[in-house]
């Protein structure tokens, strides 16, 4: 008698959901193909082909960068302990040093001077903070007045009377960043030669999904600015950086519990600096990208509030760069989409319907008959605005990102882990 | 007992003196660098003083800054941040804009209905921000930054949609329907300085009676100094949170309205814009006291009341700005580093003192 048959069969696996075992990233790859194969029948239903056109996607890259930058100077802020409320003043400075030194030296310059001018501020809110304990929220509102103020008034000292320049705008800058587009793929050149453009072709045909497919990989792959693309990149560098590095370890541990960091030998006030250096220069690099990439002239009020939506799409983001991606990009599509056509925005009910349904769908199996009734209700309601409404105005529209964030703070509380410490009084050597 | 009160009065205010004239040393040099001479600036500026035209003004633009820095302070006063102002105040405007040209009163009937439906406006906002922190554990401060800008969108399209009317007779200026006469606020210099300031004086008046005099106000100090210890002795926490945010959400309610009651008569877009924002470095400044509010609101309105002179000298004006910064800036740190210097004073003493009785033990 050998051993092997003294073993008990393998009890059968026991029934599960088909969704259950799967991977996170293949749950997520199912569930954004599954968005995707909604928006796609919409966008067919409705023939609203903005909706997923490379045009829109290209767009949506583009708004979403600025808030992208700021909500990745917000993670890194209160990853370390500090609370950034003075994200738009570093932005603010950001774009004035961007329009101003644009106008001197050309683009990059800006953009240099942009991030040198955003470290120093992310270290006046450190050094305040940090070293003399201050509120860290009074902090961040003292830097937004000073920064509106000192960039006013540099403005009439510096561009008043230039050519081109006036008391609230800067000369437009020397040259701007040139875009390209990808060989063979969306028709880029190689030397001089013009690719065929393949994904625009399929985009153009018009198929069901396959067409959506490209052309939201026509948008990623063509009309591409390098700080774009260097920003773009900071997501998964911060990740990296966060959960592989012994310095990201460090800025956790600030962030969570300063005590006990420090009684490990870490010296948290200087991560503090160094995290709200980095924070300043993200910031100011969003300003920038709104003086020198999108326009080529610093605006008074350009940052117009996308600070704050940088605020908002930390929280949303749940404190994480990948979450801070899709947060932005989630916050800056309406915007895009308003952009390029107002019917593509209406469609966006019918999407929210259909997702609704779904979601009431799955409540009802579960038993839960509040919240399916609740989203029954919803999606009955976006459906009759699809129905009736023909735009929506843009000022509801500018408010949707502070309302989604407060939505979800109130309802998904549970699910938020904001870093522990963040934003409370600390001293070197307390509570030992 | 009086004498540590006297001592610690005068620390408070020589730190918020001295801050302000870092603050202006600072800008002094911010001045030269830009290459304008800062004794000419604050000559002038300064120099303004002496005129009747800048004093009422100065009152004139003191009366938003009063009140907004009180309903800031009554939060700080529990630690509680209400950095909403603005947006309470925006909400309030455009409703009591809309209501109080809907009904019909007698004069000074009017006018305090007025008062009181921006008072109801302004704290039914601000209530949202109360039942999220109290009922979900919302930070305040969050969540009243996006209550800002939802009010901004919402109050901005409800104007655009439902109650602008194109003015007959002057510019393109787009306004609401213009308030009835019995619901202006009666000057008491005729264009110069409006009744609302009597008003902003009743409600600091007000905040202190509320805060230092009745049982309320001990509680809600009580809970900013010690939360746990005013637990122990029976202060409900959430209700204190309501009620102090409501309270502040009314006061914010009246902020906007010299400019609307006073002024334009009627809502329009940018009406009376940044003034709840300019109410917490006021409040900052003043630190939280009715006394400190007035004379820092005095400033605050003095400041940018005199910056025209600056224009007639080729100075931008916005230095004032610049200056307002500063001394939030100033006034913090300082405060931050007195109170660290008077905890390190306490503890020499505390320690010297063990000594010595442990000296007399030993003797």
């Amino acid at each position: 008698m050998s051993t092997v048959e003294l073993l008990p069969a393998p009890a059968p696996a026991p029934r599960r959901s088909w969704l259950h075992g799967m991977t996170r990233h293949r749950k997520a790859m199912l569930l954004s193909l599954g968005a995707l194969l909604i928006v796609s029948v919409v966008r067919v239903f409705t023939e609203a082909d903005d909706l997923t056109s490379s045009g829109t996607v290209s767009a949506t890259i583009r708004v979403s960068t600025p808030i992208l930058l700021a909500g990745l100077a917000g993670l890194w802020a209160e990853r370390a302990g500090v609370v950034n409320i003075g994200i738009e003043g570093m932005m603010i400075v950001g774009s004035w040093l961007g329009g101003w030194a644009a106008w001197h030296w050309g683009s990059w310059a800006g953009i240099g001077c942009a991030v040198l001018g955003g470290i120093l501020v992310g270290l006046i809110h450190a050094v305040a903070t940090v070293r003399f304990n201050v509120d860290h929220v009074v902090s961040g509102i003292a830097i937004n007045i000073l920064a509106a103020g000192t960039t006013e008034y540099l403005s009439i000292i510096a561009f008043k009377g230039k050519q081109g320049g006036g008391e609230s705008q800067s000369p437009p800058g020397k040259k701007g960043f040139g875009s390209f587009d990808m060989p063979f793929l969306t028709g880029g050149n190689i030397g001089t030669w013009k690719t065929p453009d393949i994904l625009g072709w399929i985009e153009n045909k018009g198929i069901l999904l396959i067409s959506d497919i490209a052309g939201i990989m026509k948008g990623f792959l063509s009309d591409l600015y390098l700080p774009t693309i260097l920003a773009l990149a900071l997501v998964p560098f911060t990740a990296w950086l966060l959960w592989r590095t012994r310095f990201g370890l460090r800025m956790r541990s600030s962030g969570e519990s300063p005590q006990a960091g420090e009684s490990l030998g870490v010296n948290i006030a200087r991560v503090r600096y160094q995290a709200m250096a980095v924070s300043g220069a993200l910031a100011a690099f969003g300003g920038a990208y709104l003086s020198c990439v999108l326009t080529n002239t610093y605006r008074q009020g350009q940052t117009g509030g996308r600070g704050f939506i940088g605020l908002a799409t930390t929280i949303f983001g749940n404190w994480t760069p990948f979450g801070v991606l899709r947060g932005a990009v989630l916050f800056g599509f309406p915007e895009a989409l308003r952009l390029r056509s107002d019917e593509a925005v209406m469609a966006l009910f019918l999407v929210g319907a259909i997702v609704l349904l779904l979601l009431s769908v799955r409540f009802f199996m579960k038993g839960r008959v509040v919240p399916g009734v609740v989203s029954l209700g919803v999606a009955a309601l976006c459906v009759y605005t699809w129905n009736v409404v023909d735009a929506v105005p843009q000022n509801l529209v500018a408010a949707t990102p502070y309302a989604l964030t407060l939505i979800v703070l109130g309802a998904a509380r549970q699910q938020l882990r904001p870093p522990a410490h963040a934003g409370m009084p600390w001293r070197p050597g307390e509570n030992h | 007992m009086n004498k540590q009160k006297l001592q610690r009065m005068a620390v408070t205010s020589a730190s918020s003196i001295l801050a302000v004239f870092v603050a202006l040393a600072i800008c002094a040099v911010i001045l030269l660098i830009t290459g304008k001479d800062p004794i000419k600036a604050y000559a002038t500026l300064f120099g303004a003083v002496t005129e009747r035209n800048v004093q009422l003004d100065t009152l004139n633009r003191a009366t938003p800054l009063f009140i907004s820095a009180a309903a800031v302070a009554i939060g700080f006063k529990m630690n509680l941040f209400n950095i909403g102002v603005e947006g309470q105040m925006r909400v309030a405007l455009l409703t009591t804009a809309v209501v109080g040209a809907a009904v019909k009163l007698p004069a000074p009937l009017h006018v305090l209905f007025c008062l009181v439906v921006a008072m109801i406006a302004g704290a039914a906002w601000s209530s949202i921000a109360a039942w999220l922190k109290v009922k979900r554990g919302v930070n305040e401060v969050i969540s009243t930054i996006m209550l800002n800008f939802i009010a901004l969108g919402v109050v901005a399209w409800a104007f655009d949609e439902f109650f602008r009317v194109e003015s007959e007779t002057e510019s393109l200026l787009v306004k609401t329907k213009t308030l009835p006469e019995s619901a202006w606020m009666p000057d008491i210099v005729d264009r110069r300085l409006n009744g609302m300031f009597i008003v902003a004086l009743l409600v600091l008046l007000f905040f202190w009676i509320l805060v230092w005099k009745t049982k309320f106000g001990f509680r809600l100090r009580a809970s900013g100094a010690n939360g746990g210890a005013a637990r122990v002795t029976g202060v409900n926490p959430k209700k204190m949170i309501v009620i102090a945010m409501l309270i502040s959400g009314a006061l914010a309610g009246l902020v906007g309205m010299r400019s609307l009651l006073g002024d334009v008569h009627a809502y329009q877009n940018g009406l009376a814009e940044q003034q709840g924002f300019n109410g917490i470095a006021v409040a900052l400044l003043g630190r939280n006291h009715p006394v400190g509010i007035l004379f820092s609101g005095l400033l605050f309105g003095f400041l940018s009341a005199a910056s025209g002179q600056l224009q007639l000298e080729d100075i931008p004006k916005e230095i004032v700005t610049i200056m307002q910064g500063i001394i939030v800036f100033a006034v913090v740190i300082i405060n931050g580093a007195v109170k660290r210097y008077d905890e390190q004073r306490i503890q020499r003493k505390a320690t010297a003192e063990l000594e010595r009785q442990h000296e007399a033990v030993a003797a």
